[in-house]
């Protein structure tokens, strides 16, 4: 998929990586930036999720938010697939710390280390975290 | 070379838009162009006419329409994250049956694909936010 060339608009495509930083309720920007990843998925780009920090609590399994009045977000990331991102990394260092298995999220991830996700980073074109 | 540039954070809370606006300054400056500024997060409080701050202050504002006059930079605040915080232009605030709109001289209302368009069509799209 990198090496896919698209020279149809005029350009190569572009590898997008959106670092998710921030847990899913608190501050708005796990749900506003997964506003953005939806939209990229319509501009055919090369487009990969990083979750870092506590980041990596937007994938945990059985979110429930009815007490804090808010929407539960995560069953999003389940519908990704049918937009063909499916590239989502996942920082083991942040997910230890808190003490999270892969067991304990809800989608199908690729775990890696700092050093692994800092080796993809540079590989990027566009990186946004939010 | 083509800077784009994304602010997540509100003025004068945060300096994110303090530094990108420098930073803006700076790249045009040294020759660089600055092609648009992607306001998203609360970063598009960055983007309201009725901002009054005190005399000795700086108007992050009217600082943000200035160098976007002088120097054709397209102002982007998006439309999703400017519903939510009270931001409407003349049409939006037609539609949804407000009795006034807010935007600031320079400034447009778009969507979130300006903000991947913009990452596909600048050499670099630098973030600023928290």
């Amino acid at each position: 998929m990198s090496d896919d060339m698209d020279f149809e608009e005029g350009g190569a495509v572009k590898k997008f990586m959106f670092v998710n930083r921030k847990a899913p309720y608190g501050t708005v920007y796990a749900l506003e930036g997964l506003e953005v990843v939806l939209i990229s998925a319509a501009f055919d780009q090369d487009v990969s999720l990083a979750f870092v920090d506590d980041g990596v609590f937007q994938l945990v399994k059985g979110q429930k938010t009815d007490g804090i009045e808010m929407k539960n977000f995560s069953p999003t990331f389940r519908a990704l697939e049918g937009y063909d991102i499916e590239k989502l990394y996942v920082e083991r260092e942040s997910m230890e710390a808190r003490g999270l298995t892969e067991d304990d999220l809800l989608v199908d991830v690729q775990i890696m280390s700092a050093a692994e996700i800092g080796d993809m980073m540079a590989q990027q074109d566009v990186v946004i975290s939010f | 070379m083509k800077f784009a540039i994304m602010v997540s954070e509100g003025p004068y809370t945060h300096q994110a838009t303090d530094s990108a606006y420098q930073f803006a300054k700076a790249a045009i400056a040294k020759g660089h162009e600055v092609t648009r500024v992607f306001f998203y997060h609360d970063g598009v409080n960055n983007g309201t006419r009725l901002t009054v701050p005190p005399q000795d202050d700086r108007h992050i504002v009217n600082r943000w329409s200035e160098i976007a006059a002088q120097h054709n930079i397209d102002l982007v605040i998006c439309i999703a994250a400017a519903q939510r915080r009270g931001l409407l232009d003349e049409n939006e605030a037609k539609r949804q049956g407000k009795d006034a709109d807010n935007i600031a001289p320079g400034f447009r209302i778009s969507g979130l694909g300006q903000l991947v368009e913009a990452g596909i069509q600048s050499d670099r799209l630098v973030v600023f936010g928290d």
